[in-house]
């Protein structure tokens, strides 16, 4: 257990407390400003790594989990995954710190939110440390979850819950097929190690499933950062309160698929198939994002769709990075992969602008009781802090100077630049039509940066359109998103010391072999002379403001589009047809009848055992090794034969019930016999217990009748019961009669030794195979509340029905 | 549950009760080196305390046993999941158990195990769950 571990640890075992806090302070204290105290040292702990690994240490910290199925908790601390933690803990401490003013302590249920909150920050921290691939699926769906719970938040409104379950819909899609091609490459790879499999990308570039496993794993990280055409959950998801899409929607989850893009840039990196799917899908998301953003009223729709394109420019600019990797070695390699860089420089810049956005607009929001930019004008005299906001974030996001999104967009169009020259990959005839899809994208940036400015800010008031009279907002509240503003400002003016510390590192780290070779020399300043960048930009601005300027002469051109062919009425159209249909298969099979269900049980055991047995001829009967039969073990036989028999004949359910007892003890007798005391004690208190339950359901059933039953009903059970009869003698016989491996019951009789125990079952059972018992203990806790629960229901449902008859 | 009025049952009860419960305990904490356990002492436990049903109806046991079986089972997988993480603070996998050899003042050399705890866990877990499964089915008429 290192530092580190604890640390991706300590949101999780904060989020124990977050009830009792919330019972014990509230309302005297904002549950908030204990949470807050969680993300600041967490930032501040990553910062101390900060020296070591800008000198290009790699840490690498493991904490067995699961060893014997090789699954550690395995963190990882390289420049990306040190990039992306600052950002979740940066962000986060802001965000948390925004919602105490945001959610007020009154009316909301805090403690739901702070403890979702804990649980996203744990996972995503986990994600981005996690270097075995199966610990980083558990925490990539845990932030599926908890986005899905944060979304549904307010969940009393319809469209929370569609909007949560739309997200979780494709995210866990997503993150399902990233499984798969988690699983394919390990099957390639030999190993669940993320490094391991990057040592040995030849290998996996040769193989056979290569396309499979990069696509699977492409799904997963499309869907998660909201890439065309999955692009639609994201401005659903802004039904969530605006802190939450400042930190999920904007800042951190929505970046998870970045970060897999970036991570698997080495093993599938240098191939057309990844540069093309990356660079078209990110250029698409992009163009498509940024057109939409245009005719979006609200303003926090507005803003989910141009992240849909910033996260579509990153993923560009990832796309167009690997290409680098088509060289094995070389500086010819580095001009290219100057997009990466691009890439994670951008997606630093995008988290802070986009932060301050998403919180300028909910003050507004908050402040003002809308968001609509038709309501809204002239509030720049009223709310002057937040129109300063505003007009940093979005002229950054716009790409003008003196703010970072202008470095970044200019090393987005030095990369696109770059690209023409790329020989390889028929870009001498695509690359100019993928820079001229860029610069279209920029234009429509441009413009709705625009809008969000001069639409909410400037022009006429329109004081009779807001239920609120429009004041600022609290300082407190203005705090968090001034600080991401000042970043915005003073990454622009030194931009080094970012590059040098965390983004030069995060480079390395997704190229290492580049970075051995041929390091990258880069020196971001705000003015690099006349250059076809700078030329580019300046035609952004100039064809924006006119596109700005004629925006109601064109607008029109949206509604050409039908309203039937969009996305949305796709996944509505696909949702309502999989619940239909699902439908009808499960009222097909689910009769009601519990011995229907009992035929498909063991219908499917015959077919599956008895089927598997003699397929691969493991029917074997050796009588050599058996023991002899005695005359107790005939009597007792004989008894159960009885017993049996008679639960088939009885005329009334209690005489079965005893048979059944009967049988039980019997077998018990059995164990003693076999010197089996453990076996003996189980079967007997167990087979009490369940005696006493079938005596208590028994009071609810109705009298056995001798009905009238056809043929083939009886048929069917008949030939099943027998089958099974027969499948399992036959399992139990052929286990005993093949020895294909030494038993593991030697390794067990060391248990005195192993685990201090002298009792070899408990020692197995507590010990040994401890996860079963968990487990078993949990399933049988689930169905101990199940029963409760469905009983209690059934009992409320007639009190109900009852008074309503009354 | 219909309310028996049989003085012989609730007379052998009395003796019987008492009986079931030491054995269980016995059972339980005699699991690590005889037969026993945290599953069979659970399970024993329940069996006392349905006998006790049986005999006294539930309302009557319930006022003078007043536990939240459903808590009780919580608690159970709680305690028998922390034992797991304890071993992960000390640098061992999840759900390892460690064994000490302690000199206790009455009891001579005595072996302390967190295996026992996360055994108690299991015993907790099955009482509450059996016993939750039970009062639920009784309870519905």
């Amino acid at each position: 257990m290192s530092w580190l571990h604890l640390i991706i640890a300590l949101p999780f075992l904060c989020a124990i407390l977050v009830p009792f806090l919330y019972q014990q302070f509230n309302p005297r204290i904002h549950t908030g400003w204990f949470i807050l105290i969680v993300p600041l040292i967490i930032f501040l702990g990553l910062s101390s790594y900060i020296p070591a690994v800008s000198a290009g240490k790699i840490f690498y910290l493991t904490l067995p989990w699961i060893p014997a199925y090789d699954i550690n908790l395995t963190a990882y601390i390289d420049g990306l995954s040190l990039t992306f933690a600052l950002i979740i803990s940066g962000i986060g401490f802001l965000v948390i710190w925004y919602s105490i003013y945001y959610l007020s302590r009154l009316k909301e249920a805090l403690h739901n939110f702070y403890i979702y909150l804990l649980l996203f920050m744990g996972s995503m921290l986990g994600l981005v440390f996690s270097d075995n691939i199966f610990v980083l699926y558990v925490f990539w769906e845990l932030t599926s979850i908890s986005s899905f719970l944060l979304i549904a938040y307010w969940y009393e409104r319809e469209k929370s819950r569609s909007g949560a379950q739309k997200s979780l819909l494709i995210t866990v899609f997503g993150g399902l097929s990233m499984l798969a091609g988690f699983i394919l490459l390990s099957m390639i790879t030999d190993t669940y190690s993320i490094r391991e499999m990057i040592s040995q990308a030849a290998i996996i570039q040769a193989h056979l499933l290569f396309i499979p496993a990069m696509i699977l794993i492409l799904l997963g990280a499309f869907t998660k950062s909201a890439q065309f055409p999955f692009s639609i959950w994201l401005p659903d998801a802004m039904e969530a309160p605006t802190p939450i899409s400042a930190y999920l929607h904007s800042a951190t989850m929505v970046k998870a698929g970045i970060y897999i893009v970036a991570r698997c840039t080495t093993i599938f990196g240098g191939d057309p198939a990844w540069f093309w799917l990356v660079t078209g899908i990110g250029l698409i998301t992009l163009l498509y994002g940024s057109i939409n953003a245009v005719r979006q009223t609200d303003l926090k729709a507005l803003l989910a769709y141009s992240t849909i394109s910033q996260l579509g420019l990153i993923m560009s600019l990832l796309g167009l990075g690997s290409a680098a990797l088509y060289f094995q070695v070389g500086s010819a390699g580095t001009f290219y992969a100057i997009a990466i860089f691009a890439a994670i420089f951008h997606m630093v810049n995008h988290a802070v602008f986009k932060g301050c956005l998403f919180m300028a607009v909910g003050i507004i929001d908050h402040e003002l009781g809308t968001r609509d930019i038709r309501r809204l004008g002239g509030l720049m005299h009223f709310m002057p802090v937040s129109f300063l906001m505003i007009l940093v974030g979005s002229l950054s996001m716009a790409g003008l100077p003196p703010f970072n999104g202008f470095l970044s967009k200019e090393l987005f169009f030095t990369s696109f630049l770059n690209a023409l020259k790329m020989p390889f990959f028929n870009m001498e005839t695509w690359g100019i039509i993928l820079l001229i899809a860029a610069w279209v994208a920029s234009v429509f940036t441009f413009v709705y940066c625009m809008i969000i400015i001069f639409k909410t800010f400037l022009g006429k008031k329109k004081d009779h359109k807001l239920k609120k009279k429009a004041h600022e907002a609290p300082v407190g509240m203005l705090i968090p998103p001034l600080i991401l503003a000042a970043l915005v400002v003073a990454i622009f003016f030194c931009p080094n010391v970012l590059a040098q510390h965390l983004l030069q590192p995060a480079w390395e780290a997704v190229l290492p072999a580049l970075a051995a070779t041929a390091p990258l020399v880069i020196k971001i300043s705000p003015w690099h002379g006349f250059n076809t960048a700078l030329l580019l930009t300046i035609g952004v601005i100039a064809a924006g403001t006119v596109l700005y300027i004629t925006y109601e002469k064109w607008r029109s051109v949206y509604r050409y589009y039908p309203e039937a062919l969009t996305l949305n009425n796709l996944y509505e159209w696909m949702l309502e047809k999989t619940e239909a249909g699902s439908r009808t298969i499960t009222n097909w099979y689910m009769t009601g009848l519990v011995r229907d269900y009992l035929v498909y049980i063991l219908g499917f055991t015959i077919l599956l055992v008895g089927g598997t047995a003699v397929f691969f001829e493991g029917l074997a009967f050796d009588s050599s090794r058996d023991a002899a039969v005695n005359v107790y073990e005939l009597v007792l036989l004989i008894g159960m034969v009885i017993a049996a028999l008679t639960v088939l004949l009885a005329k009334s359910r209690l005489t079965s019930v005893i048979a059944v007892g009967t049988l039980g003890f019997m077998v018990v007798f059995f164990f003693v016999l076999l010197r089996a005391p453990d076996l003996a004690l189980t079967q007997l208190v167990v087979e009490t217990v369940t005696t006493v339950l079938f005596l208590l359901c028994l009071y609810h059933l109705p009298k056995l009748r001798r009905e009238k039953i056809p043929l083939r009903f009886k048929a069917v059970n008949g030939v099943v019961s027998v089958a099974i009869g027969l499948v399992m003698t036959a399992v139990a016989l052929s286990a005993n009669s093949n020895q294909l491996f030494t038993s593991i019951s030697g390794y067990y009789l060391d248990a005195d030794k192993l685990a201090g125990a002298k009792n070899i079952v408990n020692a197995i059972l507590v010990d040994f195979r401890g996860f079963d018992t968990m487990l078993e203990i949990l399933v049988l806790t689930m169905a101990g509340f199940g029963v409760y629960t469905l009983i209690k229901l059934q009992l409320a449902v007639r009190r109900k029905e009852n008074e309503g008859t009354k | 549950m219909k309310e028996p009025n049989d003085v012989i049952l609730k007379t052998a009860t009395k003796a019987a009760v008492v009986i079931i419960l030491a054995f269980s305990i016995h059972l339980f904490l005699s699991g690590h080196h005889n037969p026993g356990g945290g599953f069979i002492g659970g399970l024993a436990f329940v069996a006392a305390v349905v006998l006790l049903y049986l005999v006294h109806g539930i309302e009557k046991v319930q006022k003078n046993i007043p536990v939240d079986f459903k808590k009780v089972a919580g608690i159970g997988v709680l305690i028998s999941v922390f034992t797991g993480v304890g071993g992960m603070i000390s640098g061992n996998p999840f759900l390892n158990q460690a064994f000490w050899m302690v000199d206790l003042p009455l009891f001579g050399k005595t072996e302390m195990a967190t295996a026992v705890l996360f055994d108690v866990g299991v015993a907790l877990a099955v009482i509450g769950a059996s016993l939750t499964i039970i009062i639920s089915i009784s309870d519905d008429r």
